[in-house]
C-alpha cells in the first residue's frame, strides 16, 4: 500500500495490468515492427470502459482522478509505450479541451464515442517551424461567412492517420499566444488531408502523421470555447500531460528493469550469474533507485494536481527526471543483456527506442528545465511558454 | 432471478504457496492474494444468468479481513451486494464448517440459484459446494461447462472425460462451474468505483445461528495430521532431432493416451 493510492486504485491497477498482459503485451512487438497502431486495442479498451476514464459517467467515463490516470499510463506503458502514447493523446490530451471548454453540442457529439472507442481523437499543435514555441504557430483560421477557413501544416501528429476528429490550434488573431484558437476538425472535411504517415525511431506502435489544411472550411460550431483563448486552453492541460507522460516513462522503465534483473540472475559467465559481478549489480541498483525516485516524484506531482494545488514545478521536474531516467534505464538494460540486447528480437531494444522520445516529445528536457528555472526564481517570466 | 455466488480469496496461484509446519495452515503473510481464478467463472456465470433473467447477484465469501478485496472485485464485476463472514474464530475451519457458514449466509438471501467454482485453487477439496447443497437441501449439479436457466429448472452440460452429460434439476439448486464455461469479464473502472457504494453485510457467527465452539481448528471434524513438501518433479526427457523426433514425440504422446 502507498499513501498515494486507495483500494480502488489498487484494484484497478491489478485488473488493468491483467488486461494489458492478456490483450496488449502479446501484440506489442509486432505493432512496433509493423510501425502501426493496433486500432483493435483502442476499440477493446473502449468496450471495457477503459478509455477517457477521467470524464464523468454521462459522457461514458468513470470520473477517474489523477492518480487513476497515472496507474493507467504506467500499466499500459509497461507493455508498450508506443501504444500508450496513442491512447494518452486520444483519451486525455485531445478529449480534455472539448470536455473542459467545449459547448454542450460538442461534448455530446464527440465525448461518448471517444469513450466507447467508436471515434479516435488527435490534437494538432506542432508545425514545421513551431515546436516548443507553440505561440508562434502559423496555421490560420480566417472567419468566412458562417464558419472558418483553415490553412497550414501540422507535423508529428499522434493518431493523425487514424483520427476521426482532430483538435487543431490555429491563428484567428494577431501574432503571439493571444491570437490562437482551437477547432475540432472532422476527418473527411474538404481541404483536410493526411499528407503522410511518418516513420519513427521509436514509439512505432503509435500512429504519427503530417496533416495539411488547404482552404479547409469548418462550421462556426467547430470553434472550442472563445476565439483567442486556445493557447490558454492548451496550457490548462499541460501539468496533467507532463504527469501522465512521466507515468508512461515510469511504466516503460519498470519493464526494462524487470527484464534486466531477471537476465542478470539467469545469465551465467565465468561460472556465476552476472548479477554477482559488482559492476552489474550496482548498475541494477542505480536503475532501481533512479526509477523509484522518478516514480515518487511523479506520484507527488499527480497528488498535488489531484488536490488542485499548484504543481507546475513538480510536474515539470517529474517529466524531466522521468524522461532522463527512462533513457538511462533502458540503455543500461541493453548493456546488461550484452549482444542479445542489441538484437532486434529483444524486448529491451524496443524499450530503448521507445524511451528516446521521452526527453523530446510533449516538452523537451531543455524546456522543462527552463520552466523549473523560472519557478525557482532564476529567470523572468518572459520568453518561454509557462 | 436472484443468484448467489461463492468466492474465495487464495494465494496467487502463479506464486509458490507455503504451509506453516506447526499449524498446517496456509501462510498468508507476505503472500500475494487474488480471487480464486476458478471463482471468476462462477461470478461471470452468475452475472450472465442475472442479466438474462433481470435479477441480481449476491456474493458470498468467508475469509480473513483481507479477503474483502476478492469480494470487492466481484462487486466491481457487477454483483449487487455481498455477504462476507470474517471472524478470527473461523481460522483453521475445515471444509464442512466452511460449507455450514456459507450455507447459513446463503439461506439469508433470496437466491434461487447458487453458483460456485468446482474446487478452490488452494485447498482443492472440491466438497464445499456439494456440502452447501446438502445443508440447504437443494440438488447439486456439478462440473457445468454450460448453464441455462428455464422456468423453475436449471440445465447444465456436465463435463465428462469423453464429452458431456445433459443434466437438469429443479430450482432452487446449486451449480458448480468449470473453467471454460465463459470468459470472465474485466471489471470496468466504472464498476470498480461503483463497488465502493454497494452493501457488504458482515454477519457474526451468532447472527448466522452457528455455535462458535463448533468452528475453527477446534471444531474441525477433519484434521491435517502432517504436511510434506511435494516431491521434486523429475527432470524431463530431451528429444534431440535426428530426423525422427516427430515420430518419437507422437509415440510418446500416444503412450500417454493424450492423442
Amino acid at each position: 500500500m502507498s499513501i498515494y493510492f486507495d483500494g480502488e486504485h489498487e484494484l484497478f491497477r491489478r485488473e488493468y495490468r491483467r488486461f494489458v498482459e492478456n490483450e496488449v503485451a502479446p501484440i506489442a512487438a509486432a505493432a512496433d515492427r509493423a510501425g502501426e497502431f493496433p486500432v483493435q486495442v483502442l476499440r477493446s479498451l473502449g468496450k471495457h470502459g477503459y478509455l477517457c476514464i477521467q470524464l464523468p459517467e454521462q459522457y461514458g467515463g468513470a470520473s477517474a482522478d489523477v492518480m487513476m490516470l497515472v496507474v493507467a499510463a504506467e500499466e499500459m506503458a509497461y507493455a508498450s509505450s508506443g501504444i500508450d502514447a496513442s491512447l494518452l493523446v486520444h483519451s486525455v490530451i485531445a478529449v480534455n479541451p472539448i470536455y473542459r471548454f467545449g459547448s454542450a453540442e460538442q461534448r455530446a457529439r464527440y465525448l461518448p464515442p471517444a469513450a466507447s472507442g467508436d471515434m479516435i481523437g488527435a490534437i494538432a499543435m506542432t508545425e514545421p517551424d513551431a515546436g516548443s514555441d507553440v505561440a508562434s504557430i502559423g496555421t490560420t483560421a480566417r472567419p468566412d461567412g458562417d464558419g472558418y477557413v483553415l490553412n497550414g501544416t501540422k507535423v508529428f501528429i499522434t493518431n493523425g492517420c487514424i483520427a476521426d476528429f482532430v483538435v487543431v490550434a490555429a491563428r484567428t488573431g494577431g501574432p503571439g499566444h493571444r491570437g490562437i484558437s482551437l477547432f475540432i476538425v472532422d476527418a473527411g472535411s474538404p481541404g483536410f488531408k493526411v499528407a503522410r504517415h511518418l516513420d519513427k525511431l521509436g514509439w512505432r506502435a503509435s500512429d504519427t502523421a503530417e496533416l495539411l489544411f488547404e482552404d479547409c472550411r469548418v462550421p462556426a460550431g467547430s470553434l472550442i470555447g472563445e476565439a483567442g483563448r486556445g493557447f490558454y486552453y492548451l496550457m490548462e492541460n499541460l501539468n496533467l500531460e507532463r504527469i501522465v507522460m512521466a507515468a508512461d516513462c515510469v511504466g516503460l522503465a519498470r519493464a526494462a528493469l524487470e527484464q534486466a534483473k531477471s537476465y542478470a540472475l539467469a545469465r551465467r559467465q565465468f561460472g556465476q550469474p552476472i548479477a554477482s559481478f559488482q559492476d552489474i549489480r550496482f548498475m541494477i541498483v542505480d536503475m532501481e533507485a533512479r526509477w523509484r525516485a522518478a516514480q515518487l516524484l511523479t506520484y507527488e506531482a499527480a497528488w498535488k494536481l489531484q488536490r488542485e494545488e499548484s504543481c507546475t514545478l513538480e510536474s515539470s521536474m517529474a517529466r524531466y527526471v522521468a524522461g532522463e531516467m527512462v533513457n538511462r534505464v533502458t540503455g543500461d538494460a541493453i548493456q546488461i543483456h550484452g549482444g542479445y540486447g542489441f538484437m532486434m528480437d529483444s524486448d529491451v531494444q524496443r524499450f530503448y527506442r521507445d524511451a528516446r522520445v521521452m526527453t523530446i516529445g510533449g516538452g523537451t528536457s531543455q524546456i522543462q528545465k527552463e520552466v523549473i528555472a523560472r519557478r525557482l526564481g532564476l529567470v523572468g517570466e518572459q520568453g518561454v511558454a509557462k | 432471478m436472484h443468484v448467489a455466488v461463492c468466492v474465495k480469496q487464495v494465494p496467487d496461484p502463479s506464486g509458490v504457496g507455503r504451509l506453516d509446519p506447526a499449524t498446517h495452515c496456509l501462510v498468508r503473510e507476505g503472500v500475494e492474494v487474488v480471487m480464486d481464478p476458478g471463482d471468476e467463472y462462477g461470478v461471470e456465470a452468475a452475472l450472465q444468468v442475472a442479466e438474462a433473467t433481470g435479477g441480481d447477484v449476491t456474493v458470498v465469501s468467508m475469509g480473513p479481513a483481507k479477503a474483502l478485496e476478492a469480494v470487492r472485485k466481484a462487486l466491481a464485476m457487477g454483483a449487487a451486494r455481498a455477504v462476507f463472514i470474517s471472524d478470527d474464530r473461523l481460522r483453521g475451519s475445515d471444509a464442512l464448517t466452511t460449507a455450514r457458514v456459507l450455507a447459513a449466509a446463503i439461506a439469508r438471501t433470496e437466491a434461487d440459484l447458487v453458483i460456485a467454482g468446482t474446487e478452490s485453487t488452494d485447498g482443492y477439496t472440491g466438497t464445499v459446494p456439494v456440502a452447501i447443497a446438502e445443508l440447504l437441501d437443494r440438488p447439486a449439479l456439478t462440473f457445468a461447462k454450460h448453464l441455462e436457466v428455464g422456468d423453475g429448472t436449471v440445465r447444465i452440460h456436465r463435463q465428462t472425460e469423453v464429452g458431456h452429460d445433459v443434466v437438469e434439476g429443479p430450482l432452487p439448486a446449486v451449480v458448480t462451474v468449470t473453467g471454460g464455461i465463459n470468459e470472465p469479464r474485466y471489471p470496468s473502472l466504472k464498476g470498480i468505483m461503483a463497488a465502493r457504494g454497494k452493501p457488504v453485510e458482515q454477519p457474526t457467527l451468532e447472527e448466522l445461528g452457528i455455535d462458535p465452539s463448533t468452528v475453527g481448528l477446534a471444531g474441525a471434524a477433519q484434521r491435517v495430521v502432517a504436511v510434506e513438501p511435494a516431491a521434486q518433479r523429475a527432470a524431463g526427457q530431451v528429444v534431440v532431432d535426428d530426423g525422427t523426433a516427430a515420430a518419437r514425440l507422437v509415440a510418446f504422446l500416444d503412450d500417454l493416451k493424450v492423442i
